[in-house]
């Protein structure tokens, strides 16, 4: 079976006048139908513009996609015409944003916005659309739907409009659901509500997901596999399973040590990652994470490090041994 | 470290209401938001409470209270035995040497146009006749205690990554040798790498300079690490204040057992296994807080007296105080 989306050395680079940006530099990774990925990374490590580079979306300029494939369903989206891209973009492969106010139209009512895409992708008229858009906000939880669906964004609290985002991403039951921080900006009762509902709705849908996120809790609860990335590539991949019992990259390991945890005693002191995130425009030459890594050898500092399987499906960016 | 049982702030029915009015001309009030609603606690000399609750429940709004950075509408808080609230001016100019405020967004707390040097120095300007060569010794010595280059001085804000604008935050704070200081969520805006390189860094002056902390935060997991004693808001009242393993391991509140289920642990066995409590609905408006308990239309067990009757805080346990007909 072909993987649904499968992305090659995908290279997204930003011009500024201050030097390019590699935000993205040689990622791939593959998702298979039905499979949920995660996307783990701290900010500025261009987990989001490699998500935004899927449906297209880097401003161009200063963006520009500079190299790779993304090959969705077989077929290659960065040779695919502004025609075949309005067919994809909310309809096969749907995005949910961090910032549900700023994603949502504040002039528009909440039953309208959602119909919008059903009317365009699926060419119902305004009452099947008004219709299934009810239908919707119902699955999504949305209480007294009837009544809501006339309501506009800022009549929503913070948890429902992300709900209304969810509704309209899956509205035209695509085969692909990117979430972006869908839970970044509520509250911890409200994140569990919310991926409950995603992760509900999407195996009931068949879709796949990737979920782009810097908690790493959320990816331990709710995906198959994950990919940790750092400074624009990816230096772990593996299985939820798999990189948190044998962390294989010094990165990781170094998160998975300095978030305290609920379930363990407490420990005195935390153990922090040192120093400070790399600026992607000086990357050093060899490892970017060689400056704030404990493991590293000279080798490190010239030569930077591929992706090698450390065991079957578990993929680690090191020149070092680190489970030894 | 050595615990002292004595009170460093007593805070007694401390309430804070904010008008919703109508009008443009003639303005008259329509409806209150209850953001702080009688609330009494006691901060102890040398301890770090812990304050935890969801965005709107009034932890913010609490911690201004506390300094004097808003005005309580009722209520005293008792800072050394002086209650603030009836201060005048000028007295609590010298009181506010006492405390001091480390805030949530390192970016939005640090004027875009000033220097490092002009940032930190600017309380002991205000508050103390250091100048020359006493002054920048001073600001070095800061700099160098909160682990940033004595070099970075010259610097302007954005010149700094997040991190090292939250230590020249915590810097500015230490300047002038507070007692007590608020930490409002200092840490929820930075990466997750940084995040532990700051806690360490406040638990290290909280021993060198005998310092009190409230520590304001959402994340449940860093609270248990850095307290030592946890308050659980909701809705502007504290429903469940104690020791911090008491707290964790045999919480009373159905609130404090949800929240705590729903934070999501970094280890894909241990979630499979795991109960999880998710609470239906929202945390109802401000403005029209139901009767009775003010979270009985999102709690598990709800029963008739939780409709009719607010639940007051009151002791289960040695130092364990809940507000639950249940608990």
């Amino acid at each position: 079976m072909n993987p649904l989306l499968q992305i090659k050395d995908l290279k997204t680079y930003f011009r500024m006048d201050y030097g390019l940006v590699k935000a993205v530099d040689g990622v791939s990774y593959e998702l298979n139908e039905g499979e949920t990925l995660g996307l783990v990374g701290e900010s500025g490590c261009g987990k989001s513009v490699g998500a935004l580079s899927i449906l297209r979306l880097i401003p161009e300029p200063p963006g520009e996609i500079a190299g790779g494939e993304i090959l969705f369903q077989g077929k290659d989206l960065l040779k695919a015409n502004p025609d075949e891209l309005r067919d994809i973009r909310g309809n096969k492969i749907a995005m949910i944003f961090q910032e549900p106010m700023t994603s949502l139209n504040p002039v528009l009512a909440i039953g309208f916005q959602i119909g919008e895409a059903l009317e365009l992708h699926r060419r119902m008229g305004k009452g099947d659309a008004r219709r299934e858009a009810l239908r919707l906000l119902k699955m999504v939880g949305i209480p007294d739907a009837e009544r809501r669906i006339d309501d506009y964004p800022h009549q929503f609290s913070g948890g429902m409009r992300q709900r209304v985002m969810i509704a309209m991403g899956l509205s035209c039951n695509p085969k692909l659901l990117i979430a972006d921080e869908p839970t970044t900006a509520v509250d911890v009762t409200i994140q569990a509500q919310l991926l409950e509902v995603i992760k509900e709705l999407t195996s009931r849908l068949g879709t796949s997901v990737i979920i782009i996120t810097h908690n790493l809790g959320v990816v331990a609860r709710y995906v198959n596999r994950m990919a940790v990335m750092y400074a624009g590539r990816i230096v772990e991949s593996g299985t939820a399973h798999g990189v948190y019992s044998k962390p294989s990259h010094p990165y990781t390991i170094g998160l998975l040590a300095s978030v305290p945890r609920l379930d363990k005693p407490r420990t005195s002191r935390l153990v922090p990652i040192e120093g400070q995130p790399p600026n992607l425009v000086n990357l050093p030459p060899g490892c970017s994470f060689y400056p704030r890594c404990s493991f590293r050898v000279e080798r490190c500092t010239l030569e930077r490090p591929e992706l090698r399987p450390v065991e079957e499906g578990h993929h680690a960016a090191c020149w070092v041994d680190v489970r030894k | 470290m050595i615990m002292q049982n004595d009170a460093l702030i007593e805070i007694k029915n401390l309430s804070m209401y904010f008008p919703i009015t109508k009008g443009i001309i003639r303005q008259h009030k329509v409806a209150e938001i209850k953001a702080v609603d009688r609330v009494s606690m006691v901060i102890r000399r040398g301890e770090t409470l812990g304050l935890v609750g969801e965005s709107g429940s009034g932890k913010t709004t609490l911690g201004r209270c506390i300094t004097q950075l808003l005005c309580p509408t009722s209520g005293e808080v008792n800072f050394e035995g002086v209650n603030l609230c009836t201060m005048k001016k000028e007295e609590l100019r010298l009181l506010r040497l006492g405390m001091q405020i480390i805030f949530q967004d390192p970016y939005d707390s640090l004027d875009p146009r000033m220097k490092a040097f002009k940032i930190v120095a600017e309380p002991l300007l205000v508050h103390t006749k250091t100048r020359g060569k006493a002054l920048a010794d001073r600001i070095a010595e800061l700099l160098q205690i909160v682990g940033l280059d004595p070099g970075m001085i010259n610097r302007y804000p954005h010149e700094f990554s997040g991190g090292q604008r939250q230590r020249l935050g915590i810097a500015r704070a230490l300047a002038i040798h507070p007692k007590f200081i608020v930490c409002d969520e200092p840490i929820s805006a930075l990466d997750v790498s940084i995040q532990a390189q700051i806690i360490n860094l406040l638990e290290d002056l909280q021993t060198e300079f005998d310092l009190t902390y409230l520590f304001i935060a959402h994340d449940l997991s860093v609270v248990r690490h850095i307290s030592h004693r946890v308050a659980v808001m909701y809705l502007g009242r504290i429903v469940e204040i104690a020791n911090r393993d008491d707290l964790y391991l045999y919480a009373k509140h159905p609130y404090t057992i949800a929240l705590l289920s729903a934070v999501p642990i970094p280890d894909p066995e241990v979630e499979e296994t795991r109960e999880r409590i998710i609470l239906t609905g929202d945390p109802p408006s401000p403005i029209n807080l139901p009767p009775g308990c003010s979270f009985h239309e999102r709690c598990p067990g709800c029963i008739d007296i939780c409709r009719m009757e607010a639940p007051e805080l009151r002791e289960v346990g040695k130092d364990h105080r809940v507000a639950c007909h249940l608990a």
